[in-house]
C-alpha cells in the first residue's frame, strides 16, 4: 500500500515546553513518511511569516492539518496571522484562487474543558463543531473538504502517559489512514469528531484488497 | 605704514558691514541693501573713509561674482543646464538684443549719435548677477520658475559680455560705415588686441582647448587631486586647493579672453556630482560671501552723489527710465515664454537694473573713444543707483505684488531641481551608517551621505553610492548638505566625541531636525540621552541580543520563547538606560540602582514565563479552575 496523500501539519503552540499533551502528540507522529510537521511558532518567533514559502508547502501537500490548543474558541494568534497572510486572494480564493481546491482540511485541537463543557448545558454553551465553524467555512471557501475535527478534551485531567497514550495512538492511526486512503471517505462525514469511534472508519488492508 | 593703512581699510569695511547688514536684515531689507548703504555711508559722499581707491577695491571684489558663479555651477547638474538651454539662448538672447535696441532708441532721442546710442544700449542691457542671485537666494526664490529664468538671462549676459567688449571699439571708427562682416572678423580678433597676437583660428582653437581642458580636468583630474589633499587631513590645505582651483580657472579664462565667471561656472557644473562638492562648496562659500559683500559696499561707495545733486531730475529720471524700459522688455519676454504672470513679474522686477559689467564696459568704452566721459559719468551713477534700487523693488514685489498671487504660488509644483534637498542626512557611512542607508534607499528614501575618509568614499563611489567628503561636525558642511530642509539626521560616526559634537551642533542650529545617533557603548548612550537625542541605538546591542537568542535556541529553548525573552530584556534594558542616564549622583548610587534593575529583570522574565499558557490550556477553559474563580 503506497502513500496516497501527503499531509502537512501546521502546528501552533506558543509554549510547547509546557504542553504535555501536544508534545506527546507530536512525538507520536515523528518521522512518519509523507507527514510534514511545520512548527509555526518555532519558525516565526516574531510572527513574520514567509508567505511564498508557506504557499509552496501547501501546494506540495494534499491534506492540511491545523494542530493547536483551542484558545478563546479559536487558534493561537500565529495561526490567524498565517491565514490572513497565506490564504491570499487569487491563491486560495477569489478569481484564480484555486491552489487549494480538492485538498482536505483537518482541525486537530486540544481543549482544557471536558466534552460536557461544550454543549448547551455546559459553560461554553456551543459545541466544538459550532465553534469551529470559521475554520470549516474557511476550508469551504478555499474549495477544500472539511473533515470532522480530531478533538482531545479535558486535557488538564490527563496526567499519566497511559491516559494520553490512547489519544496519541488514535492521532497517529488517523493520520496514517488519511495518508494511505484507508479511511472510509463516505462514512467520515457522518462522524461528529474524527476520533469518535475511529476504528469504524478505518478499512483494514484486507477489506480494501477485496473491494478492489 | 602701508600695513596699518591696509588694516585700517579692512577695519572700516568690516565694521560697516557688521553694523549695517544685521540692521538691514532686521528691518527686512535684505543683506544686499545693507551692504550698499554701508558703502554709501563710508564712501566719499558719506564719512569719507573711502576715496578713489574704492574702485580698485571694486575690481578686486568682483572676484566674488566669479566665486558665486562657481558655486552656482556646483549646485547645477549638467542635465539641468542642458534643460535650461532654451531659456539661456532664447530668453537671454532676446533680452540682450531687445533691451539694447530699446535703450539705444531712447538714447537716440536724447540726441546721442547712433554709435554712442548702440553702445549705451548694449551696456545697459546687462543686469547685475551679484545682486540678483544674492537677493533671490536670500529670499529662497532661486528654484522658482522666475529664479531659473533670471539665472538663464544672467548666464547669457555673462557670455555676451565678451562679444560686446570686442564690438565696442568698432563703434569708435567715426564716419565709416562698419559692415557687419568686418565686425564679425574683428570680434574674433579683438582678444588678440589685448596682448597675444594670434590669428583668429588659433585663438578659437586656444579657447576651445582651454574650455575642453576645464571639462576634462574637472572630470578626471580633480577627484584624485582632492583625494590626496583630503588624505592629509589638513583643512587649510583643502581650502587652499579649492581656492587655487577657482583662481586658476579664472586666470586661464582671462588669458584666452573669456569671462572668468563663465569659466568657473562651467568648472562648477563639471564638479556638480563630485564627492568633494559639499566640502569645496563650504570652503569657498565664506570667501564668496565676504568678497560679494565687499563688492556691494564698493558699489555703494561709488555712487556719485555730486552728479545726483547737480542734476537730480536727470539722474533720477534716467534711473526710473532704465528700470521701466528693462522691466517692460522682461515682462513681455516672460509673457512670450509663457511664464505665469506672478513669475513674469518677479522675473522682471529682479532683472530691472544695470549690472556690474556696466562699470567695466563704460570705462572700456570711454577709453576706446566710443563714449565721452560726459555721457558715461552720469550713466555710471545711474547704473549704481539702479542697483541700489533692486533690493527695494524686490521688497515692493514681495510686499505688494506677490500677495495678490499668494494662492497661485502655493499651488506651485514641488521642486524637482535640487538634489540637495534630501530628507535624510547620514553622517558617517561605515559599517553602521551603510546599513541604515541601504534600508532607507531600498524603501525609496533619498539620502545625503557625508563621510570623512577619502579611502572609504573612493570605495563607495565605485559601488555607485552618492557619498560626499566632509566632516559632519562642521556647521558649514551641514548647511551645504541641506540640513535646513532635511528632516532626519542620522549620526553614524564611529568616534564618540565626534558624535556628541555633531549632535550638539545640530541641536543648536537645526532644532527642527530629528536626530538619530549611534552610541558606542552604555556611557556614550547616557551622554546622548542627556543631550536630548531623539533616537539612540547602541551599536552592538542589537546583534548581541540576536546572538543571545541564538544561544538560547541552541540550548533547547523554543524560538518564540527566546524571542519574547529578548524583547523583554531589550525593553527593560532600554528603560533602565534612560533611568540611569538621568540619575544624578555618584557611582555608588548608580551601582546600587543597576543591581536593583538586574533583579527586576530576573523577576520580569520569570513572571512572563508564568503568564505563558499554563500546562495544557488556558484557565478559562478548565471547569475546576473556573469554579475557584467564580
Amino acid at each position: 500500500m503506497g502513500v496516497s496523500n501527503r499531509i502537512l501539519i501546521l502546528f501552533a503552540h506558543p509554549a510547547l515546553e509546557k504542553s504535555w499533551v501536544n508534545r506527546q502528540l507530536l512525538q507520536g507522529i515523528q518521522g512518519i513518511d509523507a507527514i510534514t510537521v511545520h512548527d509555526l511558532y518555532e519558525q516565526y518567533p516574531n510572527l513574520h511569516i514567509d508567505v511564498k514559502f508557506e504557499q509552496n508547502l501547501l501546494l506540495n501537500h494534499d491534506i492540511i492539518v491545523f494542530q493547536h490548543p483551542f484558545y478563546w474558541y479559536s487558534s493561537p494568534a500565529i495561526l490567524k496571522e498565517w491565514q490572513d497572510l497565506v490564504l491570499e486572494l487569487g491563491f486560495a480564493y477569489g478569481h484564480g484562487g484555486t491552489a487549494l481546491r480538492g485538498k482536505k482540511f483537518l482541525s486537530a485541537i486540544t481543549t482544557g474543558g471536558s466534552e460536557q463543557a461544550y454543549c448547551r448545558q455546559g459553560h461554553n454553551f456551543f459545541t466544538i463543531r459550532e465553534l469551529l465553524a470559521p475554520f470549516e467555512q474557511t476550508a469551504r471557501l478555499c474549495g477544500m473538504d472539511y473533515l470532522p475535527p480530531f478533538v482531545i478534551q479535558g486535557t488538564h485531567e490527563l496526567r499519566h502517559s497511559d491516559q494520553i497514550g490512547k489519544h496519541v495512538n488514535d492521532y497517529r492511526t488517523a493520520l496514517i489512514a488519511l495518508r494511505d486512503d484507508t479511511i472510509d471517505w463516505e462514512q467520515i462525514q457522518q462522524h461528529k469528531h474524527l476520533n469518535h469511534k475511529l476504528e469504524q472508519l478505518i478499512k483494514t488492508p484486507e477489506i480494501s484488497h477485496h473491494a478492489q | 605704514m602701508h600695513n596699518e593703512n591696509l588694516f585700517f581699510q579692512a577695519f572700516i569695511y568690516l565694521a560697516a558691514a557688521v553694523l549695517s547688514v544685521p540692521i538691514s536684515k532686521r528691518l527686512g531689507l535684505g543683506s544686499v541693501l545693507g551692504y550698499l548703504i554701508a558703502g554709501v555711508i563710508i564712501g566719499p559722499f558719506g564719512l569719507h573713509f573711502v576715496g578713489q581707491e574704492g574702485e580698485d577695491v571694486m575690481h578686486f571684489a568682483e572676484f566674488g561674482v566669479v566665486m558665486m558663479l562657481f558655486l552656482v555651477g556646483l549646485e547645477l547638474q549638467p542635465s539641468l543646464l542642458w534643460r535650461l538651454r532654451l531659456p539661456i539662448l532664447g530668453l537671454g538672447g532676446l533680452q540682450v538684443v531687445v533691451t539694447s535696441l530699446l535703450v539705444a532708441a531712447i538714447a537716440l532721442l536724447f540726441g546721442l549719435s547712433w554709435q554712442m546710442a548702440l553702445s549705451v544700449g548694449m551696456i545697459l542691457a546687462m543686469s547685475s548677477t551679484a545682486i540678483v542671485l544674492q537677493t533671490l537666494n536670500e529670499k529662497g526664490l532661486t528654484k522658482t520658475e522666475a529664479g531659473q529664468s533670471a539665472f538663464s538671462v544672467l548666464l547669457f549676459q555673462d557670455i555676451a559680455v565678451i562679444p560686446i567688449l570686442a564690438f565696442l571699439p568698432l563703434l569708435a571708427m567715426k564716419g565709416n560705415a562698419v559692415s557687419l562682416l568686418a565686425s564679425q572678423v574683428m570680434m574674433a580678433a579683438e582678444p588678440a588686441a589685448e596682448g597675444s597676437a594670434l590669428p583668429p583660428w588659433q585663438q578659437a582653437l586656444l579657447v576651445m582647448s582651454v574650455v575642453g581642458g576645464i571639462i576634462v580636468g574637472g572630470r578626471f583630474l580633480v577627484r584624485p587631486v582632492f583625494r590626496i589633499i583630503a588624505a592629509t587631513r589638513l583643512r587649510e590645505i583643502f581650502t587652499a586647493t579649492a581656492l587655487l582651483l577657482v583662481i586658476g580657472i579664472a586666470l586661464a579664462m582671462q588669458a584666452v579672453g573669456l569671462s572668468p565667471a563663465l569659466g568657473t561656472f562651467v568648472a562648477g557644473v563639471v564638479l556638480a556630482d563630485n564627492e568633494y562638492r559639499h566640502e569645496i562648496e563650504s570652503d569657498i562659500e565664506p570667501f564668496k560671501g565676504l568678497l560679494l559683500g565687499l563688492f556691494f559696499i564698493s558699489v555703494g561707495a561709488s555712487v556719485n552723489f555730486n552728479l545726483l545733486l547737480q542734476q537730480p531730475l536727470l539722474i533720477l529720471g534716467l534711473v526710473l527710465g532704465l528700470a521701466i524700459a528693462k522691466f517692460v522688455v522682461l515682462a513681455a519676454l516672460g509673457w512670450f515664454f509663457k511664464l505665469e504672470l506672478s513669475q513674469s513679474l518677479l522675473f522682471a522686477f529682479a532683472l530691472a537694473q544695470g549690472g556690474e559689467f556696466a562699470f567695466v564696459l563704460f570705462s572700456f568704452a570711454t577709453q576706446s573713444n566710443v563714449l565721452t566721459s560726459a555721457v558715461a559719468a552720469p550713466l555710471i551713477a545711474v547704473v549704481a543707483l539702479s542697483m541700489v534700487l533692486t533690493p527695494l523693488l524686490m521688497i515692493f514685489y514681495e510686499k505688494v505684488v506677490q500677495p495678490r498671487f499668494a494662492a497661485a504660488i502655493e499651488d506651485r509644483e514641488p521642486d524637482e531641481i535640487d538634489d540637495n534637498e534630501n530628507p535624510v542626512i547620514i553622517a558617517g557611512f561605515g559599517r553602521f551608517g551603510q546599513i541604515v542607508g541601504r534600508l532607507l534607499l531600498a524603501n525609496g528614501c533619498q539620502i545625503t551621505v557625508l563621510d570623512h575618509s577619502p579611502a572609504q568614499i573612493e570605495l563607495l563611489r565605485r559601488f555607485e553610492w552618492k557619498v560626499f567628503y566632509g566632516d559632519a561636525s562642521r556647521l558649514d558642511l551641514l548647511h551645504a548638505a541641506g540640513a535646513e530642509r532635511a528632516r532626519l539626521l542620522v549620526v553614524a560616526i564611529d568616534e564618540r566625541e565626534k558624535v556628541l559634537e555633531v549632535v550638539e551642533l545640530a541641536r543648536k542650529h537645526f532644532p527642527h531636525l530629528k536626530i538619530l545617533a549611534r552610541a558606542t557603548d552604555r556611557r556614550h548612550a547616557y551622554e546622548l540621552i542627556r543631550h536630548g537625542v531623539d533616537v539612540i541605538r547602541r551599536e552592538t546591542f542589537g546583534s548581541a541580543l540576536d546572538m543571545g537568542v541564538d544561544a538560547l535556541k541552541l540550548l533547547g529553548v523554543r524560538s518564540n520563547r527566546a524571542y519574547r525573552a529578548a524583547q523583554i530584556f531589550k525593553r527593560h534594558d532600554e528603560e533602565a538606560l534612560r533611568d540611569v542616564a538621568l540619575m544624578e549622583g555618584d557611582d555608588k548610587v548608580v551601582i546600587a540602582r543597576s543591581r536593583q534593575l538586574a533583579r527586576d529583570l530576573e523577576q520580569l522574565l520569570q513572571t512572563d514565563e508564568r503568564e505563558m499558557p499554563q500546562d495544557t490550556d488556558r484557565a478559562w477553559d478548565i471547569s475546576a479552575l473556573r469554579k475557584d474563580v467564580i
